[in-house]
């Protein structure tokens, strides 16, 4: 177990705000080389998992495990180099270049005189070329549109280059070329190696391109395994309060899922 | 690395202004910004610049080869003592406390990510203030006793807002609102102290109290001088961490930094550098207020520059204090009174700027 598989794990995990408790005991395994896609209502949980896990919130009771080791006993410079994160509202100081802010994911990786390598330079420009911003490198942040600024944030986790990359809704604020860009950039970034975890909004690409689902509702995890065991239209309407009917997608094999006619349950 | 390049990229460009340097007998490069160290170094050279010619203004008006041979210990002893004991120990003064000053308000700033974070608004200063007015007004001690009592003063200001502003988390608009608060709290005090001194003990306390260094001595400039050897490590070494806070906590904390951490050191140094210049020099405003602003735009960095805060302090403090004791020569004025002139130009371009950044 403590070999260098970065597997990720909760076990048993309380975690809220002040005293707020929303996530109730939560025991997950991220299978590693997974593409993860956690999916939940609004205000079910999804994003303090995530938070949780990258440990911007701490465990009120449980445990978060990398390769069997208690994350909060981690420095963090250490799990800086092997978890990447996404938050979901992230601000970009005026000004800042797209490179500029792009080189912030090396940060992590750099001693105490910040000296720049070719590792460096070399994962700037690649994670630069991945999100096709190399064109933009030198535009102002605050001067982009809304997706193009998205992508640099993605980008920033990319130069991070960690085996594991959390990503708080990565698709929000984008339109529907560039949700799927970004999804077809995590499924390459998944087949080159990386363990990726996602909150996505859209059941439907959830069920496409994750490898794996985590449905969550009221702070705990209703079900969790490939998309093609796991959705069915009980758990779509235990999750969601929705009743639909799953079919399979004809264009990739997946389970589709289609809302029924005022399918929303009163609750 | 785990990402292999699959083909040939075209590299991206970094802006003109980036620009790498080899570091001699090593395989790494530092990479440094070419606008920031030449704003840098030019208002190094201007503060510098005015100090000098500043040593040759005063009552009596001395050439550039006076102050040099004084400089050398070669002038006459009537010569040596303007310019040495006078003159270049409260231009010293001015040059280190400005930059000590102005760091503060970047490391405050950058804390509380609010441009009206810094010393003199959330409270320090006035509670500076308060420890000094108590150390001469009701303890009548000497020039060491108000030295203390401010030292103390602000210490203990900062720790009260510290840990009011702590109990739910430190933000940073937490810990200016608290601040303006409690500034508001001291400031009542100060007022009841100094009216119900002795006139001759108000009249220097409140001399004091706009921010002087016309009685500046080489024991001052020690003070400061040591407090800012002792800070500037520190800085060097959290300067890297320092420049993540602006992109907020989930982003910093992600890419390896403890923010939690790093504020309390920010605000022990930034309390530090303060409270050396506030001690021996009573509460000069506005300088660590807008020196961080005014070196963010000039330097286009989007976050606020370290190295060119500390050298534009020193140029606006220089420059205000050959002001202050010219303007209405042969009277000194407290070095304060330009200081807030400065500042008071500052807001008025800041609420321009901002209603024309509204209407756009």
């Amino acid at each position: 177990m403590n070999s260098i598989v970065n597997q990720l794990s909760t076990q048993g995990l309380h975690a809220g705000y002040d005293k707020r408790t929303i996530l109730d005991n939560v025991s997950l395994e991220i299978p590693p080389g997974s593409f993860t896609v956690i999916v939940g209502a609004n205000a079910s949980g999804k994003s303090t998992l995530l938070r949780s896990m990258a440990r911007l919130l701490p465990a009120q009771s449980g445990r978060v495990l990398l390769d069997g080791a208690d994350i909060s006993s981690m420095r963090t410079k250490e799990l800086a180099r092997r978890i990447g994160l996404l938050p979901q509202s992230a601000v970009a100081p005026e000004s800042i270049t797209v490179i500029d802010l792009v080189s912030r994911g090396r940060h992590p990786h750099q001693g105490i005189f910040r000296q720049w390598t070719q590792t460096d330079e070399a994962a700037v420009q690649q994670a630069l070329a991945d999100t096709r911003l190399t064109a933009l490198a030198t535009s102002a942040v605050d001067q982009l549109s809304g997706g193009q600024r998205q992508r640099v944030w993605i980008a920033m986790v990319l130069a991070q280059d960690t085996p594991l990359m959390l990503l708080d809704e990565p698709t929000t604020f984008l339109d529907l070329a560039h949700q799927i860009e970004v999804l077809e950039l995590c499924t390459t970034l998944n087949k080159t190696g990386h363990t990726l975890v996602a909150v996505l909004h859209d059941l439907n690409q959830a069920a496409r391109y994750g490898t794996h689902l985590v449905a969550i509702k009221d702070g705990t995890i209703l079900a969790q395994g490939p998309p093609a065991e796991t959705v069915t239209a009980e758990l779509i309407e235990a999750t969601f309060g929705v009743r639909s009917r799953i079919v399979e997608d004809p264009e990739s094999g997946t389970p589709l899922i289609i809302p029924l006619a005022h399918g929303a349950v009163q609750g | 690395m785990t990402q292999t390049p699959t083909k040939q990229l075209t590299a991206a460009s970094w802006p003109a202004s980036t620009r790498f340097l080899k570091i001699p007998g090593s395989r790494h490069t530092l990479r440094v910004n070419l606008r920031s160290l030449t704003v840098t170094v030019t208002l190094a050279v201007l503060a510098l610049a005015v100090g000098f010619w500043s040593l040759t203004i005063g009552d009596s008006t001395l050439n550039f080869s006076d102050v040099l041979a004084a400089l050398r210990g070669q002038a006459d002893d009537g010569i040596y003592r303007v310019v040495v004991h006078w003159r270049l120990s409260r231009i010293t003064l001015a040059l280190l406390g400005g930059a000590a000053l102005a760091l503060s308000g970047a490391l405050f700033q950058t804390l509380t990510n609010n441009p009206l974070g810094s010393p003199d608004i959330i409270g320090f200063n006035t509670g500076a203030y308060t420890g000094a007015l108590i150390g001469m007004l009701v303890f009548q001690t000497s020039h060491t006793g108000s030295v203390l009592g401010a030292m103390l003063g602000g210490l203990f200001t900062a720790a009260m807002i510290y840990l009011l502003a702590l109990r739910k988390g430190l933000t940073g608009f937490r810990l200016i609102v608290i601040g303006i608060g409690i500034s508001a709290l001291l400031g009542s005090i100060n007022t009841y102290l100094l009216l119900t001194a002795k006139l001759e003990s108000a009249v220097s306390a409140a001399i004091w109290g706009a921010g002087s260094i016309n009685t500046a001595t080489w024991a001052d400039v020690l003070t400061v001088a040591v407090v800012l050897l002792v800070c500037l490590p520190f800085l060097a070494r959290l300067s890297g961490d320092i420049s993540m806070l602006p992109f907020g906590d989930d982003v910093a904390i992600s890419r390896g930094v403890q923010v939690d951490r790093l504020r309390r050191w920010m605000i022990l140094l930034a309390v530090a550098l303060t409270a050396g210049v506030v001690s021996v020099a009573g509460p000069i405003a506005f300088i660590a207020l807008v020196a961080p602003q005014i070196a963010v735009r000039m330097t286009k960095t989007g976050t606020i520059p370290l190295p060119a805060s500390a050298m534009l302090g020193a140029l606006l403090l220089v420059t205000s204090d050959l002001i202050s004791r010219t303007i209405v020569a042969p009277t000194q004025l407290p070095v304060g009174t330009v200081t807030v002139v400065v500042g008071g130009c500052y807001l008025v371009w800041l609420l321009i700027n901002q209603s024309r950044k509204n209407r756009a």
